[in-house]
């Protein structure tokens, strides 16, 4: 399955271990983290290498800044064959057995909710500021004055028509829904919940709850240096 | 004549008029002063057509590179957007995110290699919305746009990027956001060796571009590495590098390519200053961070609050006295109706008295 996905054709030529990747990567100066150790487990080719991987905290480092792109002399690209073992982890149901794994429902439950909702990645009203503290006392400004401070600068605040942060109307939500629900965005969604909701109870949470969703956002019990 | 045709190769094509507008999840939340600049711009300053879709979606990359969001799904999302552009008239699709631009960059090429892909969007997409699908002629981000006309913008100029008291150039970051020009180099101007489309506006317009050693490490947005609080410290932490690297060379601003970057290396300012204490520009303050249209909107004479620039962490004010910006204090906080809506809270990297605002330490 995982080799046969465009982006491991495209992304695994012949990995010479050379360790480029690893010498740029913003993820492997701030994790324990090695990508070329993980081509190296997918070029081996061991089954038993890669559900290795798809059960393990290390897939899920790195940032997607795909800066190990360019600089592979092989032409390779490591950010490729993680995004490949990360959607196997998930159709699989092994993302749930590590912590940064278990991550991916609070992903699907805020950027995958304002995508279904809204038809945008973000919108100002789901950045709460209290979940936000970077965000700073300039987005607390915005948040309690956004119709105040968006209306400056469109006309479509919340409304259909043309211009920034617009809704969108029924037709085009429903050619949305219908794209996830034909290509697999759809099931993707619910793997993630069912698999996480049984990994919750196997864990003594009622579900993945609130309580449930609340630790995967804000808990680290491992160390990362 | 050497230098000349090899850097040739490294130029790209960029259309000349009738462009598709793609809006940005980032840009349009933070910056959404600098999306109406844009347009502004592009209709009422150069003469072009541009066409603002009120039903273009999210392109749901943040989705897809956070891997909530599956390959076929985006593929069918962006193959939309580009029957969109082709039902409105259009084959210039010009758009306002990196991270959106690499994606359309690369499906484009996944199309050419894999035609089995492109078969399959283009059925999922006659089911899911009965639309057909269409490639575009050319695609830029909305950048290269504005690099392709910067000569033109120069021409208009009321403003250069000069410090009116010293009558220097003003000493610039540029940051190019990782997706422009990594993931596919030919696709940027200047490829991932040489990104020239920032320093190509500055240097039109009287600023001087400033070299330092992590000039092209990531802004440290890593998305799941943001998306997820628990994951933030690695966002912070490669932000930072890149503050502690350039801080020495003591730039006047930082402007960026890409929203995401704008708003991570403003925001993560805000809040180093309030852990820390520290702060990376002159003075005292933090390094305002503008994005590229924010700059050509002063260089042509907007107003800074009509380009949103309150939106900001870091107070633009003293880059707006460098440049000689003529602008009113009291209309920096007022809302739609013109009324004056409250301030927010003081902050550490604006040099207010208070201290932390929020106990980040806990």
């Amino acid at each position: 399955m995982l080799l046969e996905d465009v982006r491991v054709k495209e992304g695994l030529k012949a990995c010479m271990n050379c360790g480029v990747c690893t010498a740029i990567c913003p993820a492997a100066e701030f994790y324990d983290y090695d990508p070329r150790q993980i081509i190296t487990a997918v070029q081996s080719r061991s089954d038993v290498e890669i559900e290795r991987l798809l059960r393990s905290e290390t897939i899920w480092y790195c940032g997607q800044c795909m800066s190990c792109r360019p600089r592979c002399p092989r032409g390779n690209t490591p950010g490729y064959i993680i995004q490949a073992l990360r959607t196997l982890s998930q159709r699989l149901g092994l993302f749930v057995e590590s912590e940064k794994g278990r991550q991916q429902l609070a992903i699907k439950r805020t950027i995958g909710h304002n995508i279904w909702n809204s038809g945008y990645c973000l919108v100002p009203r789901t950045i709460d500021p209290d979940k936000h503290p970077e965000q700073g006392t300039v987005w607390r400004w915005v948040f309690d004055h956004d119709k105040d401070v968006y209306g400056r600068f469109t006309p479509s605040y919340g409304k259909e028509g043309a211009g920034a942060l617009r809704k969108f109307d029924e037709k085009t939500m429903g050619e949305l829904h219908r794209i996830f629900d034909i290509s697999g965005g759809t099931a993707l969604f619910e793997d993630i919940e069912r698999y996480s909701d049984a990994k919750a109870r196997e864990m003594g949470y009622n579900g993945a709850d609130e309580e449930y969703m609340n630790d995967v956002f804000t808990k680290n019990t491992m160390e990362i240096w | 004549m050497v230098e000349r045709a090899k850097w040739a190769e490294y130029e790209k094509a960029i259309a000349d008029d009738h462009f598709y507008y793609a809006r940005s999840c980032i840009r349009q939340n933070f910056f959404p002063g600098s999306e109406k600049a844009f347009l502004d711009i592009l209709k009422n300053k150069l003469g072009k057509d541009i066409y603002d879709d009120p039903i273009h979606t999210s392109c749901t990359g943040i989705g897809y590179h956070s891997d909530i969001v599956p390959l076929e799904t985006i593929m069918t999302v962006v193959a939309r957007q580009f029957a969109l552009m082709g039902e409105a008239g259009y084959e210039n699709f010009a758009t306002s995110c990196i991270t959106s631009f690499g994606i359309y960059t690369e499906i484009l090429h996944t199309w050419e290699e894999f035609p089995e892909t492109k078969e399959r969007t283009a059925d999922y997409l006659m089911k899911a919305t009965g639309r057909e699908l269409v490639v575009p002629k050319n695609l830029a981000h909305t950048s290269d746009v504005m690099y392709h006309f910067r000569k033109d913008i120069a021409e208009k100029m009321v403003r250069p990027l000069v410090n009116v008291k010293t009558g220097e150039p003003l000493r610039v970051v540029e940051h190019i956001g990782c997706h422009y020009a990594k993931i596919f180099p030919k696709s940027g101007v200047g490829g991932s060796e040489f990104p020239y489309v920032l320093a190509g506006m500055i240097e039109s317009w009287g600023g001087e571009v400033v070299d330092y050693p992590e000039r092209r490490h990531c802004c440290g947005f890593g998305f799941r590495n943001y998306l997820v609080q628990a994951n933030r410290g690695y966002s912070i932490a490669n932000s930072q590098k890149k503050l502690e690297s350039m801080a020495p060379y003591r730039p006047d601003f930082i402007v960026c390519n890409c929203p995401g970057c704008s708003m991570f290396l403003d925001k993560w300012q805000y809040a180093i200053a309030e852990m820390e204490g520290i702060t990376y520009g002159q003075r005292g303050c933090g390094i305002p961070v503008l994005t590229y249209e924010e700059m050509a909107g002063l260089v042509l004479g907007y107003d800074p609050w009509e380009l949103g620039m309150q939106m900001h962490a870091v107070d633009v004010e003293p880059l707006l006295n460098k440049m000689g910006v003529e602008y009113d204090p009291s209309a920096k906080y007022l809302g739609k109706s013109g009324k004056y809506i409250g301030k927010p809270a003081p902050t550490v990297v604006n040099r207010a008295v208070e201290a932390s605002v929020y106990k980040l330490r806990g």
